[in-house]
């Protein structure tokens, strides 16, 4: 291994990535831990069986024509192929999406009953933007340690290529209205209001609801905020597009399940990673505050379409049906970090910061003992915000209440197979991806803990901790 | 009243003159730091960043920064030295006060002037002084951070290049119309040539603020730059922080010549400046401005007239000519009684937003209102507003519907001009709970009762409050005439009783009354104030008494009023003999406004208080109209006739008939148009005068805000005392007792007012 951990993690800067070529391979040196296990005593322990995904397109290739539920079944059915679990023993699924197609709007049960999955076993959708996936574990972890099912499959689906347009509201009000309209007389009448301003579409909404920011916008301030400059912030996105096509060459990316698209090839990989060199990221334009800003198309995640899916199930009756678990799932934490009309001060994708200390503390471990990190990379400006943040006392102690720092990640166990930068970002798929991939992480370098950390639209965040099981 | 709101849309602490030792400090370090400082400069400060001079402005002694002669003798010293400096190739200007770029000239210079010529010498220095910078080889960007007002405005306009924070707090304008100036250090001459004539007349004659965004649209500032959360520093610091990286990325990128100076004049543009490069055009537009001015001010103040000429002469005669008569109109102004008129207004209001009584023991963190109609519900609406729990409580579902809705649609209005979001609206609207019973009472910390005027009820309601409400809640009462030492006798914790006399519409009217009775707490005192600052309002405290201060100016000038109608003189009439003398508002039109039947009410009670010195028109005629339902604007009848949706009204012609049962014959003696305008004023005066003599008022100071933003006493006379004291109350006096002669004790002159007409030294104000 590299001796990397002699830089000093103490700013941004010092963070900055002399670690491009690491090595990731080599396994960890063994670390005294603060604590042996999470497993609490009295409570059952929840393992992750195994994770898949559809490989992860640009929004507007391949699966263009598809709709989210197909997505969703790729996934789910490639679990079931995957692991050979028999239908009939899930118990229950919950599945994340962001922009719902409304055709399928619970698209849980929608893609379960596509997928096969017995129409005795009940799905919900959850929605809790970027980190929908990560709920729909949190529940499933919920529903296995409280005894309630023995295995319960969580996942999440995003499909980008095609999303809700609506009519106007007017345009929809006068609709309804024709309905309604019981004479001839009258739907001419109304037929005759009909404008010209009726006939403009309404797009999903770009912005927040609650702040009417755009989250490029939003990104941008913060990396402002905390001084992250354009240079750091392409330097992030090319290491992250940089580790991704490395791991993608030797073939680490293992949670990717071939998916076939009816009348097209059968989709085999990521599309997204594309290593490019500083020169020619530098050349582009702000993507959203100009002249001045330092968010480019280049340092951001982009529009993604893809599905992924876990298998949470007790240990015991994991064991009992002879699977080899990969990880406890133990700890997870979703934070809320909305102060009504300071949010637009705060910034929306800024819950990491808040959401680890947490699970941090809630299980008795320190970072020093995380061996393997897995933050969602929305925007190279925003996770580099939040580890100089993490860094920062005085962050701590004037914005969080804490006495100290957390302290930041160090750089060599930190997204080293890439991140949603290069790989991709599925809104509601990214969080199964994290999980797994922390899990593949923690088996290939021999670590024991890893953490997951992801931000969401809304001022939310989400953190889990995830142990290895014995080998 | 949108007249008295538009004049006095500035905030308050523009004008602050306290010595923050913070600001002392902060400035004493950027000493130590900022090289090449030859003298220790106090307010003006520069560093080198490679080749980019950042001037720095810090007022040590104040909380805003205003353009003194202290502040433009370090200013120009350091232009001095960054023009005399190869290594320099261009400078940012920026402010490191939080919220404040530059807040205007310094008032006091200009009130300390005492010639024309004095301060038209002021304004030619401005003039060369921003000439300068304004031709400055070198590019000067101004970072704007907070208020740009006045000569902050000009000074920013006269450099090549202005960059603003994307911040509510981030106004641009030129107010010195409100305080009866004109912009006089080049921007009437700059202003029209860079946002064109409609765009600089319409700033310059409302004097209104800009939002940055909007700013930006107008071409009168380049680019904007985010606000910032917290990041490694706090927020207010880390965006001026990052004002000033983009200030100097600009500064460097306008020296290599990257951002064009000249912006692309859209197509629009280009048709409007072909079409103003007529002069045909543009004279039609002077004289329509004109007209309108006239119309609106009736000629009453000088100051926008003014300023038509000067931008008049300088886009039709030239620069010079502009530049001369821009700084000779700034210095007859300056002299005008209307110019310090609406300063002292000014100055007045700074002072009545500060709580003279201090911190009150305990925050008002929950606050109920009994009776949700237009009272009620507007005081609910500017309490939510500024985050304040409020319980709006009601008798009836319909009046709690009607209260709630009158809540809604004001945010909503807010909303749809876009100073809102609907989702602010919605978050600010879930601190309103809307009720019918008592329930939560216990936990409020004030409770202002605004119910019918009866002193019965309210009685009932303060022993209910009472009965559910903590021992350290404070029961206020929102009535217009009745004593609060009344109010109060049914309580059992007078100390805690007080009166909020708020003015309708509550979310327009920037005044509230105060009255205190002598039972009433230091403290309760200091926390109806603190609320009411909260709320946004002027805050005159008075004592105890029949009409405390403002109705009882009000009363007598009413019952003038309607002798005068009695008399023949038709509403239309009187009302533009009142908006003639400066009222915005004419005596009708008032009428019917506070409501007829609120003002037959009002003259009963202070009529049986005062005795005949109240008397004039008959109280009668008033109960008669209320009886024929004629209870002005809110029964579509009053004076005039009121329809939905109509802006133009007709004198209702049933009250012709009913002014014909109380016909009076008018003595020619006393009916000149003048002398009706100086007996409905001079009634007003004297009672004014009358309570700072009985000690209701505390000072002459709150008397001229209270009638100015209250009552709409002629802004440009500068409220009663002012009046007094400008007019003389030798002359006043001797109006009066040739009124005395016809109609007796109503016209007698008080003894302080008599005092003061025989020892012309005497002044109200200093």
């Amino acid at each position: 291994m590299n001796s990397l951990r002699t830089c000093p993690v103490n700013s941004s800067r010092a963070l900055q990535f002399a670690t491009w070529a690491l090595s990731a391979s080599a396994p960890l040196q063994a670390q005294a831990k603060s604590k042996k296990t999470l497993s609490k005593p009295g409570v059952r322990n929840v393992v992750l069986v195994e994770g898949v995904r559809t490989p992860f397109l640009q929004a507007g290739t391949t699966y263009a024509d598809l709709m989210a539920h197909d997505l969703a079944r790729g996934a789910l059915q490639g679990l079931l192929n995957r692991t050979a679990f028999p239908k009939e023993a899930v118990d229950y699924i919950v599945y994340g999406t962001v922009i719902q197609e409304v055709k399928t709007s619970n698209v849980a049960r929608e893609a379960a009953l596509g997928a096969g999955f017995s129409d005795k076993t009940p799905a919900h959708t959850v929605t809790m933007a970027c980190i929908s996936s990560n709920q729909a574990m949190t529940t499933a972890v919920g529903l296995v340690a409280s005894g309630q099912c023995d295995a319960v499959v969580a996942g999440g689906v995003e499909f980008m290529s095609d999303v809700p347009i609506r009519h106007s509201r007017k345009m929809r009000k006068m609709m309804l209205s024709l309905n309604r309209a019981r004479t001839l007389g009258a739907r001419l009448s109304l037929l005759g209001s009909l404008r010209l301003s009726h006939l403009v579409p309404e797009l999903p909404a770009v912005s927040e609801f609650s702040t009417a920011e755009m989250m490029g916008h939003s990104a941008d301030r913060l990396a402002a905020a905390f001084g992250i400059s354009r240079l750091d912030q392409d330097e992030f996105a090319l290491r992250s597009h940089v580790l991704a096509k490395k791991a993608q060459d030797e073939g680490l990316l293992t949670d990717i399940v071939d998916f076939k698209v009816p009348g097209k090839d059968i989709v085999s990989k990521d599309n997204g990673i594309r290593p490019s060199t500083m020169e020619q990221m530098s050349k582009l334009k702000p993507a959203f505050i100009k002249p001045h800003g330092t968010v480019t198309a280049a340092n951001s995640s982009y529009l993604t379409d893809g599905a992924s899916a876990v298998l949470i199930m007790s240990e015991e009756k994991a064991l009992a049906m002879g699977y080899k678990p990969k990880a406890y799932l133990s700890d997870s934490f979703s934070d809320f970090l909305f102060h009504g009309k300071l949010t637009k001060m705060r910034c929306v994708s800024f819950s990491p910061t808040y959401a680890i200390p947490k699970v941090l503390e809630r299980s008795g471990l320190t970072l020093a003992d995380i061996d393997a990190f897995e933050f969602h990379e929305a925007f190279a400006g925003q996770v580099l915000a939040n580890l100089t943040a993490m860094e920062s006392d005085w962050f701590a102690q004037n914005c969080m209440g804490r006495k100290a720092k957390v302290g930041a990640p160090p750089m060599e166990k930190f997204n080293l197979w890439g991140g949603s930068l290069s790989l991709g970002h599925p809104f509601a798929a990214t969080g199964c991806r994290l999980v797994t991939m922390v899990a593949h992480r923690l088996k290939k370098e021999g670590g024991q803990y890893g953490l997951v950390a992801a931000c969401a639209a809304g001022g939310q965040g989400h953190a889990m901790l995830v142990e290895a099981c014995p080998q | 009243m949108v007249v008295i709101q538009a004049l006095f849309a500035i905030t308050g602490d523009t004008c602050c003159y306290t010595v923050s030792l913070y600001s002392v400090l902060l400035n004493m370090s950027e000493i130590t730091w900022n090289f090449n400082v030859y003298s220790a400069r106090t307010h003006v400060n520069y560093e080198i960043k490679g080749d980019v001079a950042v001037i720095r402005i810090n007022d040590p002694t104040s909380k805003v920064n205003t353009l003194s002669v202290h502040m433009q003798k370090e200013m120009t010293e350091i232009m001095d030295e960054i023009w005399a400096n190869n290594a320099i190739t261009s400078a940012v200007l920026i402010s490191s006060k939080p919220g404040c770029f530059i807040a205007g000239a310094d008032i006091n210079m200009i009130q300390a002037c005492k010639s024309t010529e004095e301060v038209t010498n002021l304004s030619q220095e401005g003039q060369k002084m921003f000439e300068k910078i304004e031709k400055s080889p070198k590019p000067v960007i101004a970072a704007i951070n907070g208020s740009c007002l006045g000569g902050g405005l000009e000074l920013a306009i006269a450099c090549q290049y202005r960059v603003a924070t994307k911040n509510k707090k981030t106004v641009l304008g030129t107010p010195e119309v409100l305080l009866g100036l004109l912009p006089g250090a080049g921007g009437t001459q700059r202003l029209p040539k860079m946002i064109g004539l409609p765009g600089a007349f319409d700033m310059m004659l409302t004097g209104r603020n800009i939002r940055s965004d909007k700013a930006k649209k107008m071409g009168l500032v380049h680019q904007l730059v985010d606000t910032l959360g917290p990041g490694l520093k706090s927020p207010e610091e880390r965006t001026i922080e990052y004002l000033e990286e983009i200030a100097v990325d600009c500064a460097r990128g306008i020296v290599n010549k990257k951002i064009p100076l000249a912006k692309e004049k859209s197509m629009m543009q280009k048709i409007q400046d072909y079409i103003m490069s007529y002069p045909f055009v543009r004279n039609q537009i002077y004289s329509t401005v004109q007209k309108k001015v006239m119309k609106q001010t009736k000629g009453l103040y000088p100051a926008p007239l003014k300023i038509i000429e000067c931008v008049k002469a300088g886009m039709e005669q030239g620069l010079d000519a502009g530049y001369l008569a821009e700084s000779q109109n700034f210095g007859k102004l300056a002299m005008t009684s209307e110019s310090r008129a609406l300063i002292g207004l000014y100055h007045g209001q700074v002072a009545c937003k500060k709580n003279r009584f201090g911190v009150p023991k305990k925050d008002v963190k929950t606050l109920a209102i009994l009776g949700a109609g237009l009272m009620g519900a507007g005081i609910a609406q500017v309490s939510v507003d500024k985050g304040i729990n409020t319980i709006l409580k009601d008798t009836t579902l319909e009046g709690l519907n009607r209260g709630q809705q009158q809540v809604y649609k004001g945010l909503n209005d807010k909303t749809k001009k876009k100073s809102i979001t609907s989702f602010e609206r919605d978050s600010t609207l879930s601190s309103l709970t809307g009720q019918l019973d008592y329930s939560g009472f216990q936990k409020a910390d004030m409770v202002i009762e605004a119910v019918f005027e009866d002193i019965a009820i309210k009685h009932k309601v303060l022993r209910e409050v009472e009965a559910v409400t903590s021992p350290e809640c404070i029961f206020a009462s929102n009535t217009s005439a009745l004593p609060i030492k009344d109010i109060a006798a049914a309580s059992t914790r007078p100390e805690k009783v007080v009166g909020m006399h708020y003015f309708s519409p509550v979310d327009k009217m920037q005044l509230l009354e105060i009255i205190t009775t002598d039972k009433t707490s230091k403290d309760t005192t200091a926390s109806a104030v603190a609320v009411g600052l909260k709320q946004g309002k002027i805050i005159i405290v008075v004592g105890d008494g029949p009409g405390f201060y403002t109705t009882r100016c009000l009363a007598p000038m009413l019952a003038e009023a309607v002798r005068v109608l009695q008399e023949g003189v038709d509403p239309k009439k009187l009302d533009s003999l009142t908006t003639g003398f400066g009222f915005p508002v004419g005596a009708a039109t008032l009428a019917d406004e506070v409501g007829i039947d609120v003002a037959a009410h009002v003259a009963e009670d202070l009529g049986k208080a005062f005795g005949s010195r109240f008397g004039g028109g008959d109280p009668e005629l008033l109960k008669t109209m209320v009886e024929k339902g004629f209870k002005g604007r809110k029964s579509g009848k009053g004076c005039y006739l009121y329809q939905p949706g109509l802006k133009h009204k007709d004198v209702n012609p049933e009250l012709e008939e009913i002014l014909e049962l109380y016909k009076m014959t008018p003595n020619p003696a006393v009916s000149s148009d003048s002398d009706v305008q100086y007996r409905l004023v001079s009634r007003f005066v004297n009672e004014a005068v009358l309570c700072l003599q009985e000690g209701i008022l505390a000072n002459p100071v709150e008397g001229d805000i209270g009638a100015v933003f209250g009552l709409g006493f002629p802004p440009c006379l500068g409220g009663p005392f002012r009046f007094v004291d400008t007019f003389g109350a030798d002359k006043l006096v001797e109006k009066m007792r040739r009124f005395e002669e016809v109609y007796g004790n109503q016209f007698t002159p008080c003894s302080l007012l008599l005092d003061h007409a025989k020892d012309p030294s005497k002044k109200f104000h200093k």
